[in-house]
């Protein structure tokens, strides 16, 4: 038994839009990724060369790590980070992370925006203002 | 036919545990093992300690000498304090406020305790200072659903702002009203000169009050409101007989509020 198709015409052509709609995004935006950026350090990073941990470390980690921090300040009130070659520093976003890393906009957001991730921490804590000055 | 392919089934199933368990897994379980312990190639020796000028202490206590706090002028210097260290906003609708530490009339601040017929305008309408009393025995720490507000060791009721999901069971809970709730973001509402840094604000949505000063403590300072009184409010350990705070209970007479709930506050007023 030979099948056909009824309304060839327009079932094909509703079959090519759907497909060139389906892929719209795709080659709308083909070749326009936006490159990696590159976070900005202040003077005062540049200066101290290494954060607390090594910089690949706290490329993948800052999350855990921050995390790790606020629960450790908050419920066992213990402050002092001692890292592998024995530095000490107090376990404070605002007062250590903050205070070298005083650029939000160029050091934090650009990574955050890039990757569409949206930390709520400056709701509270305060960012260093000092790019501003 | 059924029981054939029963019988291959497993016999084919015997082999490949076998083979599994010679040869196949033991790749899967060293790339178990080597996950593990972080990212395998160095195991870094991380601490996290105590600061070490830290004051530690097993049951946090105050108290308020109110003998020497007689007027609304005398109290403003601590509430000054505390409010400006913590970033506690000033609000103009009263229904918003936000208070860690505030005056209230004898009458409001020990329902109970008083009298009829006293006429001593020193007693009946002298601002009181009052905040979270830490209790023993905390209600809003029982009901809150989130653990957000838990008691430390050294018997602080702390709120811990990232897990508050603004339910508000503690306020209810509190009978001293010492709990204020962030209708509002509240950063509009301090202003910028008088922001400290060093200190979070709080994000709208979450209940908030007095912490004992636990940043303070933790680097060996007094707390704030304390450290402003002249000597008219004294901080220390009640497990400790030697302490200033057990010293003064010994030699005065104190109250406290509400005793009969059985919250057992930590703050103690020498009347």
């Amino acid at each position: 038994m030979q099948k056909k198709l009824y309304n060839k015409n327009v079932v094909i052509a509703g079959l090519i839009i759907l497909a060139v709609l389906a892929t719209f995004p795709f080659w709308y935006n083909h070749g326009k990724a936006a490159p990696a950026p590159k976070p900005e350090l202040t003077e005062k990073a540049k200066a101290a060369k290494e954060c607390i941990r090594s910089t690949a470390y706290m490329k993948t980690e800052h999350m855990q790590l921050l995390d790790a921090w606020r629960d450790t300040v908050v419920r066992d009130g213990i402050r002092t980070y001692v890292n592998e070659v024995g530095k000490e520093f107090d376990m404070s976003l605002s007062n250590t992370c903050l205070d070298c890393h005083s650029n939000k906009e160029k050091f934090c957001d650009v990574c955050h925006d890039y990757a569409s991730v949206d930390p709520y921490c400056w709701d509270c804590h305060i960012e260093n203002p000092k790019e501003n000055e | 036919m059924e029981s054939s392919s029963r019988r291959r089934f497993l016999k084919v199933a015997g082999i490949s545990a076998l083979g599994a368990g010679s040869i196949g897994a033991k790749p899967v379980l060293n790339a178990f093992a080597a996950t593990g312990g972080g990212h395998g190639e160095e195991k870094p020796v991380i601490k996290m300690v105590p600061n070490k000028d830290s004051l530690m202490g097993t049951r946090w206590a105050m108290v308020i000498d109110t003998r020497k706090l007689t007027s609304a002028g005398d109290l403003e210097p601590m509430i000054e304090a505390c409010h400006k260290v913590h970033n506690v906003p000033e609000m103009e609708n009263k229904n918003h406020e936000i208070k860690w530490i505030w005056e209230e009339e004898f009458k409001h601040a020990f329902p109970g305790k008083i009298n009829r017929y006293i006429e001593d305008e020193a007693v009946s309408h002298k601002p009181f200072l009052v905040l979270c009393n830490h209790c023993e025995n905390p209600p809003c720490v029982q009901a809150c659903p989130t653990k957000a507000t838990f008691q430390r060791e050294d018997g602080i009721v702390m709120m811990d702002f990232h897990r508050c999901i603004g339910c508000r069971f503690c306020m209810a809970a509190c009978p001293f009203g010492a709990r204020s709730f962030n209708f509002r973001d509240p950063r509009p509402f301090i202003e910028e000169a008088e922001l400290n840094k060093k200190f979070p604000t709080r994000c709208k949505g979450v209940v908030e009050k007095c912490n004992f000063c636990a940043e303070r403590l933790a680097v060996g300072q007094m707390p704030a409101c304390v450290e402003a009184s002249k000597g008219a409010m004294t901080f220390g350990d009640l497990d400790d007989p030697e302490s200033e705070v057990r010293k003064l209970i010994r030699e005065n007479f104190t109250i406290r509020r509400k005793q009969n709930l059985g919250t057992m506050p930590s703050v103690y007023y020498i009347v």
